[in-house]
């Protein structure tokens, strides 16, 4: 394939992005309220629509048969790249709105700096992200606070959450060889100059919400390789069953 | 890159009669969503850009322009578009006013509606009764465009169409 490192790029952003849109469709009916529910099943139409986008651009890229389609649903667990972080599992409230601000954070610096990209495609994909991904900052941002500084039991629940997922987000400034080279092209963002710009904003929202920042330098790293944790396989199969039961269904 | 329309005038009549399949009173014209629409060999080429990217209605409002461009005489093809990305300023006023009957607080300017969503500021109109003692339900609504509001005088829920910009 030509330009094998743009397509691989691609889908180390989109991925990251796909597998949080699924887990936050599986709170579809399951949210703590009616309006959260809503705002999590939003949130994962958002990111599946931009994961259309990168795919698209992607499967073009590929060419023969590849699709949006077969991108998202007929790889095996190995060809997957997003970060751990967005894998964990749905444990309770606190558990998805902390990975979400975690993950938000770090997805609007990342798309401020891709808005820059010497690829057109990319720039546009992230001027029509930034917006959507503003208000998913704000809605989990507003939740970090009111959980940490609710009740006894909503704050520590929220340490506990902030606690358990800290370790995964390390991984978010690590660069696999196709970013290396995208970046020096112009094309890619400088993850690793995002790192002290995510981890203040980060901070400063703990502090308000009276939450602890935890001290762990000890942090766990292997999705941008294609190596997961043990929730992957189990979302994988829920996510391609209809793919692999009926082989090249359409809606 | 360009912000402005290219819509050939004789299509616009009848690309007024597609609406928004989730929003009946508004027309595609007046969301703002189509960018532009040109006959060549007897083609029309129609560019629609998404509200928002997971938007489910673009694929319906695709093959509605097809379908009126059909009845019309036209062969079309539609693409969709991301840059330069819609924004909320796009809506007319005609399609505001639509919006407002229909029940849909339109969009306040970008500031006002950082005051409304992350500062509890009460200026949001209700639909019903036009009081401004309304309160931010929720940050998001039936879709993703939206957020959920309510009226402390008349007690009324509805939908605030979010500002994009
Ligand atoms: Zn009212």
């Amino acid at each position: 394939m030509k330009n094998e490192n743009l397509y691989n790029y691609i889908l180390g952003i989109a991925d990251n992005s796909l597998i949080l849109g699924q887990r936050l469709g599986e709170l579809t009916g399951h949210g703590p309220s009616l309006e959260t529910d809503i705002a999590c099943t939003n949130m994962s139409l958002d990111l599946f629509g931009q994961v259309r986008s990168y795919y698209q651009y992607a499967a073009k890229l590929k060419g023969g048969d590849a699709t949006e389609d077969t991108i998202a649903f007929l790889r095996k667990e190995r060809d997957y790249v997003n970060v751990l972080l967005v894998e964990q599992p749905d444990r309770d409230f606190a558990y998805t709105m902390a990975r979400q601000f975690l993950f938000d954070v770090y997805h609007l610096l990342f798309l401020q700096e891709l808005q820059k990209s010497h690829d057109i495609t990319l720039t546009a994909i992230a001027k029509k992200s930034i917006k959507e991904v503003s208000y998913h900052q704000r809605f989990s941002t507003d939740w970090i606070k009111r959980l940490g500084d609710g009740t006894t039991v909503s704050h520590d629940k929220m340490q506990e959450a902030i606690d358990s997922l800290w370790t995964y987000t390390d991984e978010l400034f690590h660069q696999t060889a196709a970013d290396k080279a995208m970046v020096a092209e112009g094309i890619g963002v400088d993850v690793t100059a995002l790192k002290v710009k995510y981890y203040s904003l980060v901070n400063a929202v703990l502090e308000e919400a009276t939450l602890k920042i935890p001290e762990s330098k000890w942090f766990q790293k292997g999705g941008k390789k294609g190596i997961h944790t043990e929730h992957f396989g189990y979302i994988l199969s829920n996510m391609q069953y209809m793919q692999l039961a009926y082989p090249n269904m359409e809606w | 890159m360009t912000t402005e329309q290219n819509i050939d005038e004789i299509l616009i009549p009848i690309l007024e009669h597609v609406s928004d399949p989730e929003i009946p009173v508004l027309s595609i014209m007046d969301m703002g969503v189509v960018r532009s629409a040109v006959i060549k060999n007897k083609i029309v080429y129609v560019e629609i850009t998404p509200t928002y990217s997971g938007c489910p209605a673009m694929d319906v409002i695709g093959d509605d322009i097809k379908t009126v461009l059909k009845v019309a005489g036209y062969d079309s093809r539609i693409e969709l578009i991301l840059a330069p990305a819609w924004t909320t300023d796009w809506i007319t006023p005609r399609g505001r006013k639509a919006l407002e009957d229909y029940g849909i607080a339109a969009p306040l300017g970008a500031e006002a509606d950082k005051d409304v969503l992350l500062n509890g500021k009460r200026i949001v109109k209700c639909t019903n009764c036009g009081s401004q003692n309304t309160r931010l339900v929720s940050q998001f609504g039936s879709t993703a465009c939206k957020a959920q509001f309510q009226c402390d005088d008349c007690q009324e829920p509805f939908d605030y169409f979010k500002c994009l910009k």
